[in-house]
């Protein structure tokens, strides 16, 4: 890779630079244009298509979040009367009914990622730790660990939702009747334990991904390192905290931050498990703002706790970037810092 | 490490602008027209015990309308948990169907919408005027004063079905006909893992159903004169606890109950786990479950003890279906004959035998079929003693609303926490504060 890049470099240079005094050089011109030009031209679909898939849309929602819009002017949009910051003084209101609501729902989505990320990583991190030593059927459980990635997630949410039910659900029939770990049998998709059946569900999706990734970055981690740790004496113990953990850090910093924001968005599982009203101890926010807007019919105050969290997303985002890459620039800073930042997410 | 960099800024920016990209729309404008004059889409709701039960009843009568007036029409059999979300969608695209069928609590959200093409008198003039349609029918087809966004094409009511080997099992030799003796009787028959009534407690517009009937029934609306909610007054408040009570203090719901949203209960009933059901035209169901129609029998739901006034007597909304046209519709007289079409004495008898509902039309109600054992309650009681839900633009957000606290009310129940006058109180308060200011 380097030795590409720098010979590369350095032969473009001279091109350039000699181009004008060459008797070729007028020819060159326009190949010049063109090799600049060109790939503007070859990126040129891919920005239309984002303008018009998420720029323009993101526009006309952030348009939205300032109008009135409720089934009176839902026809056309456009004209709905202007509130100014109406919706979001309401979204953030924390004393009156709606802005108490999205603080609740806000809450329940922060524990609820905190955990779910949290737990997808560590049982993500172990199971690839685990299958880094060839064994015999290695393959096939690397297989199995990525089924529920695989799954359709309307076809696995609602299985789910079947085995959580009250009266013939699976669980309830392992944890009560066989194993008689509950008094009577609990209720998991309404109440407050329904944000236990989120998590789970949640956890069990979302850690295949955290495996294969991490599967991906410990490839990438020499041998050698391992034998020389061993050699002067590393335990297991000490050679996953001293040479694979740090060595995943660039891995896991995405993998983190991809899981961060997935889970904090995720609207098919609870959409799946709850329907379109989450109990409230599960009410995410995605959810929280569907309802807002399309169950309510209410697209401006919709809009305006769509715009709410994406600020929010982009504050922890940058500051989440910010942070780590500070951390990746100054390798040799001291440890215990890098540590705790990493802990912390 | 760089390209590591890029690709998370990369997937950032996909995520944040996938989040807010959820609240997109568009414009729409104008009116119908005749353009195209030899073809119509119609979106049905699906009425039946599949999407596909749906086409086979009506494709017959699309093709025998095709043959009478030369008009070909598309159909397509829309599942009623996707149907108000697609209407919504049409209505800000203005890409909608020519015809389509509503859920007949939702006429008067969708009447503010301006999206559907309003009933006068002259457009009910072709369809043959509107002493056709039987009252309670036509009063939820949009806010009273204005004209109908809508017209009645099935009616439904709720009545109560009871399993009578179960009710013989108990000693029971006849069905409740008032609250006091529904939970009396319920109390026999709730043991052993039988239990007497079944509910759907997480399902809101089932919620919202029997809600505003015992709210009628104890003297109150949720909605002002004037069209404001009224969700906390002492009728509609003793209402809804006194339908949670049936789990949380009479135990004759089980349970169990309180996460039901897909019919469950129906199955339950049908397996002969509940005794009774509160339902609107069961019978096509329960026949797919299994059950024979000589298993179960009908009678009029429940109202209080004693000798109710008029609106005390009130035991079911008038539940349905409605036809519109969207106002955009290019085939404008079309969508029209069509309506008329659906709506003639003919298809109406042919129409609601095949759902087991009754037709809104005075004149096809006389055919024996509604006039049977799983017809004639519905028919008494749409004609005497069904009111509408209220006909107001805010009615979709009341069903969540209200439904969403009853849900929560009915977990409470199944948790084992209590349900006092206070919480229910408390529970509708916030459900109220939820809706739009006005």
């Amino acid at each position: 890779m380097t030795t590409t890049t720098a010979s590369a470099q350095p032969g473009e240079r001279t091109v350039g630079k000699s181009s004008p005094g060459t008797v070729r050089g007028p020819r060159r011109r326009p190949g010049r244009i063109r090799r600049i030009g060109l790939p503007y031209l070859l990126l040129l679909p891919a920005l239309l298509l984002e303008l018009l898939v998420h720029l323009v849309p993101m526009v006309i929602g952030i348009v939205m979040s300032f109008k009135e819009l409720t089934q009176f002017y839902i026809r056309d949009w456009t004209t709905a009367p202007w509130t100014g910051l109406d919706n979001f003084t309401m979204s953030v209101d924390f004393d009156a009914p709606v802005g108490e609501a999205l603080l609740h729902s806000f809450l329940v989505t922060c524990a609820f990622t905190i955990l779910s990320v949290g737990l997808c990583w560590l049982i993500g991190t172990a199971a690839a730790i685990c299958m880094q030593d060839a064994f015999r059927g290695r393959g096939l459980l690397r297989a199995i660990f990525l089924v529920p990635y695989a799954l359709p997630v309307y076809a696995a949410v609602i299985t789910w939702a079947f085995m959580f039910q009250h009266d013939n659900g699976l669980v309830n029939h392992v944890l009560h009747d066989q194993l008689g770990l509950t008094d009577k049998p609990s209720f998991w998709l309404i109440g407050d334990n329904s944000f236990v059946a989120l998590l789970v569900v949640s956890v069990w999706k979302g850690w295949p991904f955290a495996f294969l990734i991490v599967m991906a970055g410990l490839q990438n981690i020499p041998k050698e390192l391992y034998e020389a740790a061993a050699l002067d004496g590393a335990g297991v113990w000490q050679q996953i905290r001293r040479i694979t953990l740090p060595s995943l850090r660039p891995v896991n910093q995405v993998l983190v931050l991809v899981l961060f924001l997935w889970t904090f968005n995720d609207f098919n599982t609870p959409f799946v498990l709850f329907g379109k009203a989450a109990p409230e101890a599960a009410d995410l926010i995605s959810i929280h703002i569907y309802q807002s807007s399309f169950v309510t019919w209410n697209f401006g105050a919709g809009s305006a706790m769509s715009v709410l969290l994406l600020l929010f997303l982009l504050l922890v985002t940058g500051v989440y970037l910010f942070v780590t890459s500070r951390a990746t620039r100054t390798p040799r800073a001291p440890r215990k810092p890098q540590e705790r930042k990493t802990a912390d997410v | 490490m760089r390209s590591i960099r890029a690709a998370a800024v990369g997937a950032v920016t996909m995520s944040l602008a996938l989040a807010a990209t959820a609240c997109g729309g568009g414009s729409s404008s104008g009116g119908g027209s005749n353009d195209s004059p030899k073809e119509l889409t119609y979106w049905a709701s699906n009425q039946g015990a599949s999407v596909e039960v749906d086409k086979k009843v009506l494709q017959p009568e699309l093709d025998k309308f095709e043959k009478e007036t030369g008009i070909k029409v598309k159909l397509e059999v829309v599942p009623w948990s996707d149907l108000l979300n697609r209407i919504l969608t049409a209505t800000t695209s203005g890409q909608g169907p020519d015809v389509l069928n509503i859920g007949n609590t939702w006429s008067a959200s969708l009447q503010a919408t301006g999206a559907l093409m309003p009933w006068d008198a002259k457009n009910f003039e072709k369809i043959g005027g509107k002493d056709r349609f039987v009252d309670s029918a036509l009063g939820s087809t949009g806010v009273e004063g204005q004209d109908p966004a809508a017209v009645p094409l099935y009616s439904m009511a709720y009545a109560l079905y009871y399993n009578k080997q179960m009710f013989a099992d108990a000693g029971i030799t006849k069905p409740p006909a008032t609250w006091d003796d529904l939970v009396a009787t319920g109390k026999k028959i709730s043991k052993d893992g039988k239990w007497g009534l079944g509910a759907e407690g997480s399902n809101l517009s089932n919620n919202i159903h029997q809600v505003f009937v015992l709210a009628k029934q104890h003297g109150a609306d949720f909605f002002t004169a004037d069209g404001k909610p009224d969700f906390t007054s002492d009728g509609a408040v003793a209402a809804v606890k006194q339908y949670v009570d049936l789990m949380a203090e009479d135990k004759v719901v089980a349970p169990g109950n309180a996460e039901y949203a897909q019919n469950q209960s129906l199955s339950d009933f049908a397996k002969g786990k509940t005794a009774m059901v509160l339902w609107q035209t069961a019978s096509a169901t329960f026949k797919t479950m299994g059950m024979k129609d000589d298993e179960w029998g009908v009678a009029p739901a429940p109202v209080p003890s004693g000798a109710p006034g008029a609106d005390r007597a009130t035991n079911s909304m008038v539940a349905g279906i409605n036809m519109a046209v969207f106002k955009n519709s290019d085939n404008i007289d079309g969508a029209t004959e069509f309506v008329k079409f659906m709506t003639g004495d003919a298809e109406q008898k042919l129409l609601n035998k095949a759902y087991g509902s009754i037709p809104p039309v005075k004149a096809a109600q006389s055919d024996p079929a509604f006039n049977t054992q799983a017809t004639a309650v519905l028919r008494e009681t749409l004609a005497t003693s069904a009111a509408a839900l209220p006909q107001v633009p805010d009615e979709s957000q009341f069903e969540t609303a209200v439904g969403t606290a009853v849900k929560e009310l009915f977990a409470d129940a199944a948790n084992g926490r209590e349900v006092t006058t206070e919480s229910v109180k408390e529970k509708l308060a916030k459900a109220q504060q939820q809706m739009p200011n006005k």
